[in-house]
């Protein structure tokens, strides 16, 4: 009896020490902690207790990576805190919709992509896009050489993998205007990783160019015994093939811009965001290493792929960082009214509201940036080379 | 003699089960050299996996795997530090849901168990409760939580998760301990009432005794169902720390770096032991109740 009592004792302990692990950590984890330089963080900190700072939440459509390196580089170097915001980067999920997370008012900005958004404003939520930062599209359906598709007439027939959610939308709009319907090709369910299209399942996989292309390049030919190399794929580019969406932009609340308290605070956000930007084109080995040490768990050539491939989406920008062109807006919204997925449903039913985008905010900060001399354009932008380990270690 | 025969049980049920292990171990290497490139198939579906080094990596790479570092960043912890680490945090966070899961399902059993009509009126819900998908409540929790300010107290993406680990893990105590409460023979129960012995002293001899046979496996499910459901919600949720969001962090390399996505795997498989097992030894506390209460 004595025994048992004690192996109870010690089950009951073991659960306390479990449970007090978990709770070691205060404050709300789901926001990222950024590694800012020391100086910086020694400022954040004197104007976070002088009370100088608003505090500003901006909800990522994913976890911690290079995709957001902008904003990461703008906490670390202090952007946001010269313009008086003390921003709380919280980080995306499997299951978080950022447009949701915005319109419920939990958050003051959101990353997400057009073609999403566009759906949940159909569907009654008030957010607005302010600022687009990604000018190009990172969306591409890749194959291996031997397969022959090299335009979307050729995925006729073949295996063709999506993720969907969202993301098949351009695959779509490409095949349907080269006659191609859904209905012509085997959709395959993708999931995170490239083993089915490595392993032949997928003729062409969806891969952005700053994630899963890089995982095929990570991996080593079994045929050669050396990494795959860009010449082994074929890459259908929906930029050139004109299904390309608007794809990461900021968001804001659309009821909330008639303040002014919030367009002055929008101005300050997207201002300091393309600061942040523009500190990654010129530095990204150093963006790559804050969002590493930010809490990204990618590994550290995967890491610097992905900032250099960002920047590509960015650099050189045709009309400054931001601005929301009116005739990539209205490809977007085109193709979210006109195409059909596999079920001969479209993302929305009818043109959305003028509320939808607005230019007001970025030009602001535009003209500012312009003012304080930094270059919002990038015309002589040159990416780096980027060499990938196996792995992407 | 008692203590050298619990020691032979002991080492015996140790042996055997390290003997699992490596049968496991083994059929895993075995197919692996044996079975076809392209694994087996019934027409064109795939009864058995693929054998190549990205389907399956050799059970040594993965245990290699632990031993090097997670990315080559400067200062960058091994794999087993890594996954140690988010393994204690998501127990942790289990280890709270399954608290949470357990009172709550404790005390909804006895509500039923004391008032028909609640039984009725709750049963079904209960029951819909599990119907209802994970991926479907965890933005939710997390939505609503990050409304709550109790005091100086706020809400965490943590609690979101101990709460969802809770979900799933009150439902089997809801159920095992509702059935045990109801166990007693017809006849202890009248005698009880010949006596004149009220509902809480009856409930004390006699019904909570009856019931430890149904609810100690009932915790053991709560258990599991805890860590899946933290791991889960991690992932769903996006949680940073635990093995859930390392699941979803080792994913990209499950190409270029086959064996790392299976050490979350691992973690998740021993936190899961540990759990059980935490609620064995619990089991062996109250093993003086399984004798009494029910005849059998």
């Amino acid at each position: 009896m004595k025994r048992t009592l004690k192996l109870g004792a010690a089950a009951a302990a073991l659960a306390l020490v479990a449970s007090g692990c978990g709770s070691e950590d205060d404050g709300n984890d789901s926001e990222v902690d950024v590694a800012a330089n020391e100086d910086c963080a020694a400022r954040t900190t004197e104007a976070r207790d002088a009370g100088d700072l608003t505090e500003v939440s901006l909800q990522l459509q994913w976890v911690s990576q290079a995709q957001f390196a902008g904003y990461y580089a703008a906490v670390a170097e202090c952007f946001y805190v010269d313009e008086g915001l003390d921003v709380k980067i919280v980080e995306g999920g499997v299951d978080i919709v950022p447009q949701d997370v915005l319109a419920s008012g939990d958050v003051d900005y959101a990353i997400s992509w057009v073609p999403k958004v566009l759906g949940s404003i159909e569907q009654g939520a008030k957010i607005t896009d302010v600022a687009q930062i990604f000018e190009r599209s990172a969306t591409t359906q890749i194959s291996f050489k031997d397969k022959n598709i090299t335009s979307p007439a050729d995925l006729k027939g073949k295996a063709v993998g999506s993720w969907g959610f969202g993301n098949e939308w351009e695959l779509f709009a490409g095949m349907q205007e080269a006659g191609v319907g859904v209905g012509d090709i085997n959709l395959v369910q993708q999931a995170f990783d490239m083993n089915a299209f490595l392993a032949g399942d997928i003729d062409a996989a969806q891969a952005m160019t700053y994630n899963e292309y890089a995982q095929v390049l990570e991996t080593v030919n079994p045929e050669t015994g050396e990494l795959f190399t860009p010449d082994d794929l074929n890459v259908i580019d929906w930029n050139d093939a004109g299904s390309a969406m608007l794809q990461d932009a900021i968001w804001a609340q659309t009821e909330k811009l008639s303040d002014a308290a919030y367009e002055e605070q929008t101005v300050a956000f997207i201002k300091a965001s393309i600061k942040g930007w523009a500190f990654v084109r010129d530095n990204p080995e150093e963006a790559a290493t804050i969002v590493a040490e930010s809490g990204s768990e990618l590994g550290t050539s995967h890491q610097l792929w992905m900032t250099n491939e960002v920047n590509k989406l960015l650099w050189p920008s045709t009309n400054g960082v931001g601005l929301i062109d009116e005739a990539a807006w209205k490809q977007t919204v085109d193709i979210a009214l006109n195409t059909k997925n596999e079920t001969g449903a479209s993302i929305i039913s009818k043109e959305p509201p003028a509320t939808a985008y607005s230019n007001e905010y970025v030009e602001k900060a535009l003209a500012e940036l312009e003012a304080d001399g930094v270059d919002t354009l990038g015309k002589d932008y040159e990416p780096i080379t980027v060499e990938l380990k196996e792995g992407g270690k | 003699m008692a203590l050298v025969n619990v020691v032979l049980t002991r080492s015996r049920a140790i042996v055997l089960g390290l003997l699992g292990v490596a049968a496991v171990v083994a059929t895993w290497d075995v197919y692996k050299a044996l079975g076809p490139e392209q694994g087996v198939l019934i027409g064109t579906t795939r009864v058995l996996p693929r054998t190549t080094d990205l389907a399956m990596p050799h059970s040594w790479e993965m245990l290699q795997r632990f031993g090097e570092p997670v990315t080559a960043r400067i200062g960058a912890p091994d794999a087993f530090s890594a996954v140690f680490d988010a393994s204690m945090f998501s127990l942790g966070l289990a280890a709270r849901g399954w608290l949470i899961g357990v009172v709550v399902g404790l005390l909804l059993a006895l509500a039923m168990s004391r008032f028909r009509i609640v039984e009725s009126a709750l049963l079904p819900w209960v029951v819909l409760s599990q119907t209802v998908p994970l991926i479907a409540i965890a933005p939710l929790v997390r939505r609503w939580g990050s409304e709550i300010e109790i005091g100086s107290y706020v809400w965490t993406s943590q609690d979101s998760v101990a709460v969802i680990a809770a979900y799933l893990a009150f439902f089997p105590v809801a159920v095992g301990a509702l059935r045990g409460l109801k166990s007693p023979d017809t006849t202890h129960l009248d005698l009880m009432h010949a006596l004149g012995v009220g509902w809480w002293r009856t409930l004390l001899t006699l019904r909570l005794p009856a019931s430890v046979p149904f609810v100690l496996p009932a915790l053991r499910l709560a258990a599991a169902s805890a860590v899946i459901g933290a791991v889960v919600a991690e992932v769903s949720i996006g949680l940073k720390g635990g093995l859930g969001r390392m699941v979803i962090d080792y994913a990209v390399a499950a190409s270029g770096d086959p064996a790392k996505p299976w050490a979350p795997i691992f973690g998740a498989v021993a936190i899961g032991l540990l759990a059980a097992g935490a609620v064995g030894l619990l089991g062996l506390a109250l093993r003086p109740f399984r004798l009494t209460g029910v005849p059998r």
